[in-house]
């Protein structure tokens, strides 16, 4: 609709909308988050949910304690290889449409810990993240800023068409693999639908 | 406290067979540790504990070193009569010493008020023989330190109420401290590599076109 007539129109107290815009803003603003944390991102994950931060404001103050209720997983903190596999089956279990922010250094690439044994490099190996945040860890209003980056991509989801979001397909996965234990790794060392090593071109 | 020469003659005393020897530290700290055979661990461990003079009531800290083949080289320098006429020569001797796992044991006393005495265990090579006393039964502290061992280092506690890993899980075949480790290769971008890292990296470039 044109942005013009609909400002004239509101101006005349007429209120026009599309049911997508409808549909949508009802969707950016009840986010709520899968109450769970996994490290020291955590801790300002809650304090962004007290007083002072007040993630009410963007209507996702209600931390769920089961991903039955979720909408948003938030993954602060570091993901080891020994919890990866549950992180990705409390995905899973959450029903769509859901998002994923993946919240500072470790779990957008494994941080300091990236060089080691026992940590998985990112979280977007096995889960599909709609918003990264750097930093170790964020503070309150990077996340906040996060917050706001997936409301503003939830506003522009298409219903209609190919760009429509994954819930609204009836042939994209709502589940991903769990990675199992291995010998040596998970396995699988990451998921190839979701993620691929990247190869850069350089004279080896 | 005693120091540690007079707590392995005493303790060489009440232990019949026990062998201790006092491993001395060349740093400022100056913090030298007793390494006791493994036969006479528990026995050893159970008199400092309950010595009136020394009750080392307190174990504070369980840790794992992880020493490689090494090969020394020692130099000596003799005076020989060659061809009539008298040569200094210089000599080189290479000792290879064998490859071990040791579990180190930070020993306090909270009723005397006094430590740290550090024991030292040693396993006989680094591939079968890593086993070692438990010294779990005495200080109930050493149970998750000594699985952080058995899991990190691979070193198997005998007598040890229940040996799992703590921190892998319990498929995981490696043990990730020792230092032959080899790391799977899960290589992603790295903004600057470098030394064992960068050879890693170099493996997956893909060439210039």
């Amino acid at each position: 609709m044109d942005e013009h007539l609909r400002n004239e129109l509101s101006r005349q107290g007429i209120f026009v909308t599309t049911l997508e815009e409808l549909y949508n803003w009802g969707r950016k603003n009840s986010l709520w988050p899968l109450g769970f944390g996994l490290a020291c991102c955590a801790i300002e994950m809650i304090a962004t949910s007290m007083a002072r931060h007040d993630l009410a404001r963007f209507g996702a103050e209600v931390f769920r304690p089961s991903p039955r209720q979720a909408d948003l997983m938030i993954v602060a903190g570091t993901v080891t290889k020994k919890m990866a596999p549950q992180v990705v089956r409390l995905y899973n279990q959450m029903a769509e449409p859901k998002y994923v922010i993946a919240m500072g250094a470790c779990a957008i690439s494994g941080g300091p810990f990236k060089q080691g044994y026992n940590v998985l490099k990112g979280i977007d190996r096995y889960l599909p993240v709609d918003v990264h945040i750097p930093g170790c860890p964020p503070r309150p209003e990077a996340l906040l800023h996060a917050f706001m980056t997936l409301q503003e991509k939830i506003a522009a989801q298409a219903l209609t068409g190919e760009q429509r979001p994954r819930h609204l397909r009836a042939d994209a996965p709502g589940a991903f693999p769990v990675p199992e234990f291995g010998a040596h790794d998970l396995q699988p060392p990451h998921n190839p639908e979701v993620w691929t090593p990247p190869r850069l071109a350089r004279e080896s | 406290m005693e120091t540690l020469e007079q707590i392995k003659t005493r303790v060489e005393l009440a232990v019949p067979g026990a062998s201790l020897t006092v491993i001395q530290n060349g740093s400022p700290c100056a913090q030298h540790s007793i390494l006791v055979d493994n036969e006479h661990a528990l026995e050893v461990a159970r008199f400092l504990q309950q010595d009136p003079q020394l009750r080392l009531d307190y174990l504070s800290n369980v840790t794992g070193v992880d020493w490689l083949e090494q090969v020394l080289q020692e130099k000596s320098r003799s005076r020989r009569v060659i061809d009539g006429v008298e040569r200094e020569i210089e000599e080189t001797t290479e000792k290879r010493v064998p490859g071990y796992l040791e579990a180190i044991y930070h020993l306090y006393s909270m009723e005397l008020k006094h430590g740290p005495v550090i024991l030292r265990l040693r396993t006989s090579d680094r591939a079968k023989g890593t086993v070692l006393p438990s010294l779990t039964p005495l200080w109930r502290g050493a149970e998750f330190q000594e699985r952080e061992i058995f899991d990190l280092y691979g070193i198997r506690f005998e007598g040890h109420p229940d040996l799992r890993r703590i921190l892998m899980w319990d498929s995981f075949a490696d043990h990730p401290m020792r230092k032959d480790y080899v790391e799977p290769d899960d290589y992603e971008y790295e903004p600057t590599p470098h030394d064992e890292v960068l050879e890693r990296a170099r493996q997956h470039y893909l060439p210039r076109t």
